[in-house]
């Protein structure tokens, strides 16, 4: 069974009829690395902000479930659901600037989580928060837990952000974007990293990126999204090898590859878009038919 | 051909705000150590790096947006390297630039046809809105447009204001700065063709900076790489991707995640 998994999710703007995700299902298992894809306001970030319960106010989901180890989340408390989050699941967000807090010092902004919400006593959060730093490779991890925010890089931020994340052992990671702000080198070494961290710990990992070279790398298996619709869902190597959907295959051409310059960069054709926007709307036929529900009430 | 642009030993160093003590002159940091090349008219040149290499420096201290502290810029062999800006005016419709974050850079509380008229106004051009107008045809944007906020534009429409905004005066010299970085690969597919056939149609001599070697392969006939402040390679387009010579340019290249399961990272 697998560890996360989504069944016919929505979400709109509440009290309106904008939709924002349409009857998102999908599933990672443990060690398993999932890519969330498509261009923005496709909904991608949604979906990872749903299953860490931090989606914005004025988003509600109005039917679907979302199982994390078999518990469906929507149908919890508010307070029981933060807490079963908070103890399996964490986030590396997309920017190291300004994820962290630049009033205080590193440490104490790792071990804050490890403290306050799974209890562990002051030593035993600082101990792990020294050992998480050296397996990210972190150099001195002593002088850096004591270090500001702005006396480190952004490479150097963002892998404080994911020893921050791995530090509680969760059982999924969801990365939204976690190399959009940094350059190509640094985001080879952070991805690297990433994956050899999910790989050791087993990690369950949704990937959210607008990035097919990054996907290539680092994902076992991809959803394709436009307009909050999941339009191809399928193992990495069977999509590049040949994506089925046809905004799947425009989106491909679309991302830039310097060994092949003529068949890259071609822009998604109209035709391509009215084809998706047409399977959207068939979509929202299907909507009314829903029971409604309110999870945030 | 005429060279557009020939710049010799540019150095320019800025103050360290970081590391400014409480009184007195914050120590200065070298950001380009001596740059020399030359940009020939009708050229796309593209400027590489990763961050803090110095590539939008060098575009800046190249439209004068910054003064450079040594060597010599040429523009269209006049020497405008420590000229004043009342001198540069004349000058300034020559050289355009299109920024990095549309957003941030076009005022959200003028309509799009004020923001490309702007400049026209400024250099006191007759008919700006008339010329306005014929810009935003020339990047494919409706007339209905000119009416409309840059809040109520999607990012690749709103760099297409950008870009009309620069193309308005009809320069010679267009210096774009990671234009396509923050936009969906559709969008930045869009913008880079839009690029290439305006500077086919105007005769634009353009300088292309960004991170993202893929996009410089399919845009520029020259690439220079910088590394540090210094340039490490400066080359054919074609010859930087089969036979770099840096090891830097290298290293650039190994790191590009191709949209390819089976490129495999060491």
């Amino acid at each position: 069974m697998s560890y996360l998994k989504i069944t016919n999710l929505s979400a709109r703007l509440a009290g309106s009829d904008t939709r924002i995700l349409r009857d998102v299902s999908l599933s990672v298992d443990r060690g398993q690395v999932h890519g969330l894809v498509g261009e923005s306001g496709a909904g991608k970030s949604m979906i990872g902000k749903a299953v860490l319960g931090i989606l914005p106010r004025s988003v509600e989901i109005p039917s679907g479930s979302i199982e994390l180890d078999g518990v469906d989340l929507l149908q919890l408390a508010p307070a029981e659901r933060r807490r079963r989050i908070g103890a399996s699941c964490a986030l590396i967000p997309q920017d190291p600037l300004t994820a962290l807090n630049p009033s205080r010092r590193i440490g104490g902004q790792i071990t804050d989580r490890l403290v306050d919400i799974l209890g562990w006593d002051r030593a035993r959060a600082d101990a792990r928060a020294l050992e998480i730093l050296g397996e990210v490779q972190i150099a001195d991890p002593a002088r850096v837990l004591r270090c500001y925010p702005h006396e480190l890089s952004g490479g150097m931020r963002q892998r404080i952000l994911i020893a921050s994340a791995f530090a509680a052992e969760p059982k999924l990671i969801v990365a939204d974007e976690p190399t959009t702000a940094l350059d190509v080198t640094v985001q080879k070494q952070i991805l690297k990293l990433i994956a050899a961290m999910q790989a050791r710990h087993g990690t369950a990992l949704l990937f959210v990126t607008h990035d097919l070279g990054v996907v290539s790398k680092v994902c076992g298996s991809l959803s394709v999204l436009y307009g909050g619709l999941v339009v191809e869902e399928t193992g990495v190597r069977d999509f590049f090898a040949a994506p089925r959907h046809s905004y799947s295959r425009a989106l491909l051409a679309a991302t830039p590859k310097y060994t092949d310059p003529l068949a890259s960069l071609v822009p998604v054709p109209d035709a391509v878009i009215a084809a998706a926007q047409a399977q959207v709307a068939a979509a929202d036929r299907r909507w009314p038919a829903r029971a409604e529900r309110w999870p945030h009430g | 051909m005429a060279d557009l642009f020939a710049v010799e030993d540019l150095r320019l160093s800025l103050p360290d705000m970081t590391r400014k003590p409480l009184i007195g002159a914050a120590p200065r940091i070298e950001i380009l150590k001596g740059l020399s090349f030359t940009l020939p008219r009708g050229e796309i040149l593209g400027i590489v790096g990763g961050s803090g290499s110095g590539k939008s420096t060098l575009g800046r201290a190249m439209v004068r947006l910054l003064q450079p502290t040594g060597g010599a810029v040429r523009f269209d062999g006049q020497d405008i390297t420590h000229l004043t800006e009342a001198a540069l005016r004349p000058l300034r419709r020559r050289f355009q630039m299109i920024f990095q974050d549309p957003m941030s850079s076009l005022n959200p509380r003028h309509r799009v046809g004020q923001l490309v008229a702007a400049p026209l106004r400024l250099h006191g051009v007759d008919g700006a809105d008339r010329l306005a107008a014929q810009a935003l045809d020339h990047v494919g944007l409706s007339r209905d447009f000119a009416r409309r906020y840059p809040q109520e534009l999607s990012g690749g429409q709103r760099q297409r204001v950008g870009i009309a905004r620069a193309i308005a005066l009809r320069p010679e010299f267009i210096l774009a700065d990671e234009i396509v970085s923050g936009l969906d690969v559709s969008s930045q597919a869009q913008v880079l063709n839009l690029l290439e056939a305006l500077v086919k149609d105007l005769g634009l001599t353009l300088a292309f900076i960004s991170h993202d070697l893929s996009v410089i392969r399919r845009l520029c006939s020259r690439v220079i790489v910088l590394h540090q402040g210094v340039i490490v390679e400066n080359a054919a387009t074609a010859q930087v991707f089969a036979n770099p010579q840096a090891s830097y340019t290298q290293e650039l290249l190994d790191a590009i995640p191709l949209p390819d399961p089976d490129q495999i990272w060491t």
